[in-house]
């Protein structure tokens, strides 16, 4: 037998990190990239978005500092919070306590379905004053009128995409709790990771996007 | 202990309180995000002062959340430097925008261009 084909049929753990260059399974390494990837996808999304209000001769800045603001910092806590849940389930998990892991999971998808509620919230009350994609709301035209209608489609955009990763998100762990038994604490880390990645985006998305566009006018 | 795990090598590091000061280190930050547009500092500034806030709050999360620190130095430096260089590499069309921007007002200016052949008549 070649030593190639010796190495191939021992199991992983008896490596110790030997034959793993980065000492992670692959599915882990594969989560790393996959974050990588989507963290590009999402930088991509917030230059273009300063790109188009840099470019602008006037940009829409609709948020006063109450309510609006006020709400997506609640927002921002509740995600705060959760990612805070879910490295203690991780922890659990390590340790081999898994019905507290499944509960801080639970805490966690609690968390991120607040986000969600409170976010749609949001949205139908942005819908509802008339911003679409590519109309400004009627109010906001008279103050800036000479903003493009690009602030509904850039703003629709990116938080609707990373809504869409928290809905996964929530989905996704809500998966492993019910399996957790079942599952290798390696998988429990792994959704660790893309849920802490969707609390790492919302941290450059709250600033750029509703901090960043308080309205002092009153 | 379920069978998926028994031959599991767990390698984990960390405990509550360091998790909580990361919480706490983070809910501070924002907290100062918010304060800065309570009062008013002007954009340019502003902008400065968050984009600083939320790489240090991301550098956090990565750090001891997502648990980069007590990997290997090899995926750190295969991650990290990859996903720097290539943001890092969509900002090289950004400088075009003040220049689109400087564009549109010359044009829609009423004072012609200066150097420019005036219109011809028709």
């Amino acid at each position: 037998m070649s030593t190639e084909a010796h190495v191939g049929r021992l199991p992983a753990t008896e490596w110790d990190g030997g034959a793993l260059p980065y000492r992670v399974g692959h599915r882990k390494l594969g989560m790393w990239l996959f974050i990588v990837s989507d963290a590009m996808t999402f930088s991509a999304m917030l230059i273009a978005y300063s790109y188009a209000r840099v470019s602008s001769d006037s940009w829409p800045t609709p948020f006063p500092f109450y309510p609006s603001i006020i709400f997506s910092t609640t927002m921002t806590l509740f995600l705060l919070a959760s990612s805070f849940t879910m490295v203690m389930a991780v922890r659990a998990s390590a340790h081999n306590r898994l019905r507290a892991a499944r509960r801080w999971i639970g805490a966690t998808m609690v968390g991120g379905l607040a986000f969600l509620v409170l976010h749609l919230i949001e949205w139908e009350h942005l819908i509802h004053d008339g911003l679409r994609p590519f109309r400004l709301a009627g109010e906001w035209v008279e103050k800036w009128p000479e903003a493009p209608p690009l602030f509904g489609a850039s703003f629709f955009a990116i938080t609707g995409l990373h809504m869409f990763h928290v809905l996964t998100g929530v989905l996704y762990l809500g998966f492993i709790a019910l399996r957790i038994t079942k599952t290798r604490h390696e998988d429990v880390e792994i959704s660790g990771l893309y849920w802490h990645f969707v609390d790492l985006v919302w941290m450059f998305v709250f600033p750029l996007i509703y901090l960043m566009s308080v309205d002092f006018s009153g | 202990m379920p069978p998926a795990r028994a031959n599991e090598h767990v390698h984990f590091e960390g405990g509550v309180k360091m998790f909580l000061n990361v919480l706490l280190g983070l809910l501070a930050l924002t907290v100062v995000e918010v304060f800065l547009a309570y009062i008013h500092v002007p954009l340019t500034l502003m902008l400065i002062i968050l984009i600083g806030l939320s790489l240090i709050k991301a550098a956090m999360i990565i750090a001891y959340f997502m648990h980069l620190r007590f990997e290997r130095l090899s995926l750190v430096l295969t991650l990290i430097p990859t996903l720097v260089v290539c943001i890092c590499l969509l900002f090289i069309v950004f400088p075009d925008s003040f220049r689109a921007k400087d564009i549109r007002s010359t044009r829609t200016s009423a004072e012609p261009v200066k150097g420019s052949a005036p219109a011809p008549e028709h």
